[in-house]
């Protein structure tokens, strides 16, 4: 007597891999979706800080880099900012143990590291506002805050896709392979901490 | 007693496997310890900023800027390991993104600077 136990591993396959089996490439359509995305970003990051190192010294009548700057604050943001991809990819590591209840604790470390990085920008683009540095103020400070602005608000999305999924993990409401959805955002994720690495050097640290 | 495993057929194979999750094999003690370099990397970024060190200051912090972004993209995104179309699609953009700065350098700087 003979049992056939068949596993239908393109099923399997769907949950685990997102479909991605029966791609063209064999790749994930998603990640390629996601890796294409990034190198577009990169495009305009790069015309972003290409601006501010033209316009750096252009402050006119408003103050400088060198006057507004806080170095020791903003290397403490540009660490949390940095450890924020070090939980995320140990949510991606969790999420392909199918770790649920460690991906969700990894995931929310990493949002709450990203608002605090948000928030340590929003009181440093407070006090350079108090010690006059408006967004008009100067060719300086246009292209300062918006490529800093830009930034953020790459990391606030961050932060909305990180506790997006977190629900949608509690509810069990991700579709097909959770572990690539995790990975998916992740790749954004380090994407924002390696643009900032750019920013930390280049804006803050090299003096104008 | 016979188990008929259909695998192969479903497009099982390294390719995917790459694109995966199981590219990295990394334990999580190898990522502390990338993230332990990433922490003391930007220790010397800030330290040179206050040590004179003269005309080394600049490519010091591009040198240690760019090792850290290398890290975070072939570690923690694990670009290292993934399929090859990956590191076409982001590092042509950001070859382009470094074009784009050259173009616009060229622009203002010397164009309008006679």
């Amino acid at each position: 007597m003979s049992t056939a136990a068949t596993v239908e591993h393109g099923a399997g396959h769907d949950a685990h891999g997102g479909g991605h089996g029966h791609t063209s490439t064999g790749l994930s359509n998603n990640k390629l979706a996601m890796w294409l995305f990034l190198g577009s970003e990169c495009l305009l990051f790069g015309g972003l800080i290409s601006t501010y190192m033209l316009y750096r010294g252009r402050n006119g009548d408003g103050p400088g880099p060198d006057q507004v700057y806080s170095i020791p604050f903003t290397s403490v943001s540009s660490f949390v900012l940095l450890m924020s991809s070090l939980t995320m990819v140990l949510a991606v590591s969790s999420a392909q143990a199918r770790d649920v209840a460690k991906t969700k604790l990894w995931l929310t470390v990493t949002a709450l590291l990203g608002a605090t990085f948000v928030g340590g920008q929003v009181f440093e683009f407070t006090d350079f506002y108090r010690k006059g540095l408006g967004y008009t103020t100067s060719l300086f400070s246009s292209s300062f805050y918006t490529l800093t602005g830009f930034h953020g608000v790459h990391v606030t999305v961050g932060v909305i896709m990180l506790l997006a999924v977190v629900g949608m993990l509690r509810t069990n409401r991700i579709p097909g392979d959770r572990a690539e959805v995790v990975e998916l955002v992740g790749l954004y994720w380090h994407f924002v901490d390696i643009v900032w690495i750019l920013i930390f050097t280049l804006v803050y640290l090299i003096p104008s | 007693m016979s188990t008929v495993v259909e695998h192969a057929a479903h497009g099982h194979d390294s390719h995917t496997h790459d694109s995966h999750g199981e590219h990295a094999g990394h334990s999580n003690k190898h990522y502390y310890l990338v993230a332990l370099a990433l922490a003391i990397l930007t220790g010397l970024e800030v330290m040179l900023s206050y040590v004179d060190v003269g005309a080394a200051f600049l490519p010091l912090l591009l040198i240690l800027m760019g090792i850290k972004f290398v890290m975070v993209v072939l570690e923690f995104m694990h670009l290292r390991k993934d399929a090859k179309i990956f590191h076409y699609l982001f590092w042509s953009g950001f070859v382009l993104a470094i074009g784009v700065y050259v173009a616009a350098l060229a622009c203002f700087k010397f164009f309008l600077n006679p």
